[in-house]
């Protein structure tokens, strides 16, 4: 077996599976809960064996990862289905890490709404590793697979809930509507393999350059449809008609997942597609351009009506999702640094609120609205000040890691020329602090309606531990992202088409460099 | 090692102090906050002696923060800068002073924000790297926010968020630009760095994007100033903020939009600046400040707002003498900033005072004080007249330097803003003559307390600026020329090419 991991030819089965490890360390695991499942189903114990188990799994995957990483593994030469570059590892790790933090939140979670179904982290396994090969795919095929496996298995989280007649609505939502995304990208697929007659994102790059394609209708129709199917998952507008329902209904962890990991998948297939495959294709910028926009407006504008704290913060997922789209207008190299560390913020606000919500609330949290929150932080300062620094670093306050992550798109839009895209976003932002600081204001600045408001809030002890994890790495990255920011820029570096195509491409934005 | 570290001390002293108040007990927090402010004041004061006038950006210190982005934690004073950061150490002690008895709930969370906007306040003033500045610029945000929505009045809620959400949308605005600079300069440079002092010597000159750039930074700052007609959320955050947080936000805060302007706005696009429609808009709606500013205060049944609305008369003068860009327009720009602190700071000490003892702020609510409580009295009367601009005040010194050097250059603003004294006149002494002299005619006036060892510890130290700056004015000068001389300078060359398009 060959050693040198940075030469490695996946033509050789051996090879292959070295690349593939934190896959299969997953998926192996993934039987092996279900298996354990089988037989101990019925008691709260049998819940934490297949969580530990679980957790066990992600561990071992993410080591996995870090390995391949650590070793610089590459596969030289036109990649086969799978893509061997640090873009690819640094993605496993956010989707380990934000299932890792699910796991743990849902654990209490589970219990306390009397949700004994083991299957439950199969499910987060299957999806995470679905996302795993999204993240990864260098083939059409390998990213519509990964994407089916994560969406069957996120339909079923959304619905785990029997008992609720919302998680049932949710479900059922998400599956129509998320069967008919996946149609408009099998369809995609389907064409731009007709005018190209491959489906590895590589070669769908050369075709497209050496046959000058770039204007095909054929091509042009099925690279739209590709965007329209990711603008479903990704929930940008006018895609987006499901999320707020579907968020609104599932289990709060669940929610935490659907609008962290899952979007973050979505995002990094696509920034896989347009960034190997279509980068000659200039069409889609503009269309990136305008549903950028569109998410960040509408998403601000309609977060702002909304009174419950749930829907609010579904809302405000799909505006992130428009700050993410900016990164991916704005191109592929700088643009995929960006949006890495800002998935890294935006996962550690996103997943600490909705584990803060599900502490507040019970039976889905449909019914929190801001105004209860009035007079948390004399009654649970802690509790105040965590959902605090989530709303500052959501709003994109310096100090937090949600700023940094801010500026680091507004650097990559600014490099590119697209200042017109910067300050919509700027604005959007603004727009924001309307819905984010009233729950700042409810908390710290009016009393507390009874001596009782906040009796039943719990957090359990991992719970706690997530959350205090969370908001740790949210001021730590706010005050020294350094590390992180070169991890991202490197990983960011390694999408991009192939050497052939990119002389025909438009020149690389120039890289900040130090001085 | 003093030079070295002081400013960095300023920044970071009251950070450490604040986590120190939040973990004494309750009754301990205003003590340990206010010794903790005048050890920061003790620290600061030898940068009176210490700065030499002539000797540029001083007292500097440069550690690499993200290197590879070309952010470093740069911090530096000048002429410019050095009287700010005074009178930002000066103003928080006697800001916690005041509060004593004014914050009776959540004390510890009141007291350790105080120390974190001192923070904040001092990073704006002595930050020499743009991402620093920005961070600074918004990080100061925060503790203003919460010491307005916790401890404010019944209208605390909305006068917290629309100072937010103006402040927010100003800054951002201003980030994109900064960014957008830092760009264009790499790109001719090769070198990627948020330094002032590169993008100064780097920035040549950047055709029409500079009119974008300008703009941005223009209303950011123009908002925190705040000239007309962004001025809106000013009147809501000044009355509704507790007494300390009027003081600051007054004294300190809008100095930064002003500061702003002295250090970036300007220097930065100086053909931008220099654009005859860009001088007649701004000095257009410095004089529009000026004088809807003090007509507006003369309409104020409620003392606070009467003060609010005179800031931003006040500051109309400052943006007049910035831009008449003459060595004694701009000294006198700074010389009203400085002034504006010590006088404005007074007056809405005083009226918190009264509010203490009284819980209104109507002007009408009193009536003929000055006989029960004849020491207070005559603090208002001083105080007053300062802030009018009699002669042998500080108030005179400032204002008159501005109408000097803003004569040469603009000599019909000038003039109407000659009447913006005398507007001044109008509005402070009728509310004066209301409030201590007049007849005592409400009985629940005449049993008013006189001020307290206390309150006199507050006041006494500003009366004293007030006398010393007006009659001896020659140190603060001497100090702030060379720098004056310099922001000129680094404006005013541009002036052929700007007359050339």
């Amino acid at each position: 077996m060959n050693v040198d991991l940075s030469t490695l030819d996946l033509s050789r089965p051996g090879d292959l599976l070295i690349a593939l490890a934190p896959e299969l360390v997953l998926t192996t695991t993934a039987l092996l809960v279900l298996i354990v499942v089988a037989w101990r189903h019925r008691t709260p114990q049998d819940l934490r064996l297949a969580g530990w188990v679980t957790l066990a799994g992600l561990g071992a995957a993410g080591l996995a990862a870090w390995f391949l990483w650590w070793q610089a593994a590459h596969a030289p030469g036109i990649a086969a289905m799978i893509a061997v570059d640090d873009f690819r590892f640094v993605a496993d790790w956010l989707f380990l890490g934000t299932a890792g933090l699910t796991v743990l939140v849902s654990f209490e979670y589970l219990e306390r709404e009397a949700l004994l179904v083991p299957e439950y982290f199969a499910l987060l396994l299957f999806a995470t590793l679905g996302m795993m090969l999204m993240a990864g795919a260098q083939d059409l095929m390998v990213l519509f697979l990964g994407l089916e496996l994560m969406s069957v298995a996120v339909y079923v989280l959304a619905g785990i809930n029997r008992r609720s007649a919302a998680a049932a609505e949710a479900a059922l939502k998400y599956f129509l509507l998320g069967a008919f995304a996946s149609g408009f990208l099998l369809y995609g697929i389907a064409l731009v393999y007709g005018a190209t007659a491959t489906t590895n994102l590589t070669l769908i790059g050369v075709q497209v350059a050496t046959l000058g394609l770039q204007h095909n209708t054929m091509l042009l129709i099925g690279l739209g449809l590709l965007l329209v199917g990711f603008g479903f998952k990704v929930a940008a507008v006018p895609f987006h008609m499901w999320a707020p329902d579907v968020y609104d209904g599932s289990p709060t962890p669940v929610t935490g997942y659907m609008a962290t990991a899952v979007k973050a998948a979505a995002f990094a297939a696509l920034f896989r597609v347009l960034g190997e495959a279509f980068d000659a294709v200039p069409a889609w910028h503009a269309v990136v351009w305008w549903l950028a926009v569109a998410t960040m407006v509408v998403g601000n504008l309609i977060a702002l009506a909304q009174r419950t704290l749930k829907r609010m913060l579904a809302y405000s997922s799909i505006a992130h999702a428009g700050y993410l789209l900016v990164a991916v207008a704005v191109g592929t190299a700088v643009g995929s640094a960006a949006f890495l560390f800002y998935l890294v913020a935006y996962t550690l606000m996103t997943l600490a609120a909705f584990a803060l919500l599900a502490a507040k609330g019970t039976d889905g949290e449909r019914d929190v609205s801001i105004d209860d929150l009035a007079g948390l932080a004399q009654r649970r300062p802690w509790l105040a000040f965590a959902l605090a620094v989530c709303m500052l670093s959501l709003l994109g306050i310096p100090g937090t890691a949600g700023f940094i992550g801010k500026w680091y798109i507004l650097v990559a839009a600014t490099a590119t020329g697209q200042g017109l895209l910067a300050a919509v976003l700027v604005l959007a932002s603004v727009i924001s602090a309307g819905y984010y600081l009233p729950v700042i204001m409810a908390m710290y600045m009016q009393p507390e309606p009874s001596e009782q408001a906040h009796a039943g809030m719990r957090l359990g002890r991992l719970g706690a531990a997530v959350v205090a994890a969370s908001v740790a790495g949210l001021l730590f990255f706010g005050v020294r992202p350094n590390r992180l920011l070169d991890i991202a820029r490197t990983s960011g570096a390694s999408v991009r088409a192939a050497p052939a195509v990119s002389s025909d491409a438009p020149p690389a934005p120039r890289e900040p460099t130090g001085r | 090692m003093y030079a070295q570290s002081v400013l960095t001390a300023l920044i970071a002293w009251p950070a450490i102090a604040a986590v120190v108040v939040l973990a004494a007990p309750e009754r301990w927090a205003k003590h340990i906050a206010l010794a903790a402010s005048l050890l920061e004041f003790a620290i600061s004061v030898p940068l009176w002696w210490v700065f030499q006038p002539a000797g540029g950006m001083q007292l500097q210190l440069d550690v690499p923060w993200i290197p590879s982005w070309g952010i470093h934690y740069t911090v530096g004073v000048d002429g410019i800068s050095l009287f700010m950061v005074l009178l930002t150490t000066f103003l928080v002690p006697l800001s916690i002073l005041g509060s004593y008895n004014y914050i009776t709930t959540r004390e510890r969370a009141f007291y350790a924000l105080m120390l974190v906007l001192t923070s904040g306040m001092i990073g704006v003033f002595v930050s020499l790297d743009l991402f620093l500045f920005y961070v600074m610029w918004d990080v100061m945000l925060i503790p203003m926010y919460f010491i307005i929505g916790v401890w404010g009045g019944q209208n605390r809620l909305y006068a917290a968020l629309k100072f937010f959400v103006y402040t927010f949308f100003g800054s951002l605005l201003m980030l994109v630009a900064i960014l957008t600079l830092v760009y264009l300069v790499a790109q001719r440079t090769g070198v990627y760095s948020f330094s002032y002092v590169h993008l100064m010597s780097n920035i040549g000159a950047l055709g029409t994007v500079a009119f974008w750039l300008f703009g941005a930074f223009f209303l950011a700052f123009a908002i925190k100033v705040p000239m007309f007609p962004f001025h809106t959320w000013l009147p809501d955050a000044h009355v509704e903020a507790p007494t300390a947080g009027s003081v600051l936000l007054a004294a300190v805060l809008l100095k930064m939009g002003t500061y702003g302007f002295l250090r970036f706005a300007l220097p930065f696009f100086p053909q931008v600046a220099l654009h005859p429609a860009v001088q007649a808009a701004i000095v257009t709606l410095s004089l529009i400040g000026i004088v809807y500013g003090g007509l507006v205060a003369m309409a104020q049944p409620d003392f606070k707002k009467l003060i609010a609305y005179s800031s931003v008369a006040h500051l109309g003068f400052v943006m007049l003498g910035i831009w008449a860009l003459t060595l004694q327009s701009v000294q006198g720009a700074l010389m009203v900033m400085i002034n504006h602190g010590i006088s404005t700071g007074a007056l809405f000490f005083l009226v918190g005072m009264l509010y203490e003892r009284r819980h209104s702020r109507l002007i009408e609510a009193f009536g003929g004080i000055a006989k029960v409580v004849p020491l207070f009295a005559a603090v208002l009367t001083i105080v007053s007249l300062s802030s009018i601009g009699l002669p042998a005040t500080n108030g005179f010194v400032g204002e008159f330097l501005v109408l000097l050097g803003a004569f040469r250059t603009y000599p019909i603003a000038a003039g109407v803003a000659t009447t913006g004294v005398i507007v001044a006149a109008m509005y402070l002494l009728p509310a004066l003559q209301r409030v201590i002299y007049n007849p005592l005619d409400k009985p629940e006036n005449a049993q008013l307390a006189d001020l307290s060892p206390r309150e006199l510890a507050v006041l006494l130290p500003l009366v004293a600026c007030i006398v010393w700056i007006g009659v001896y004015p020659t140190p603060f000068l001497r100090r702030m020329e060379p720098s004056a001389q310099r922001f000129i300078e680094s404006v005013r060359p541009a002036a052929p090419a700007a007359a050339a398009r």
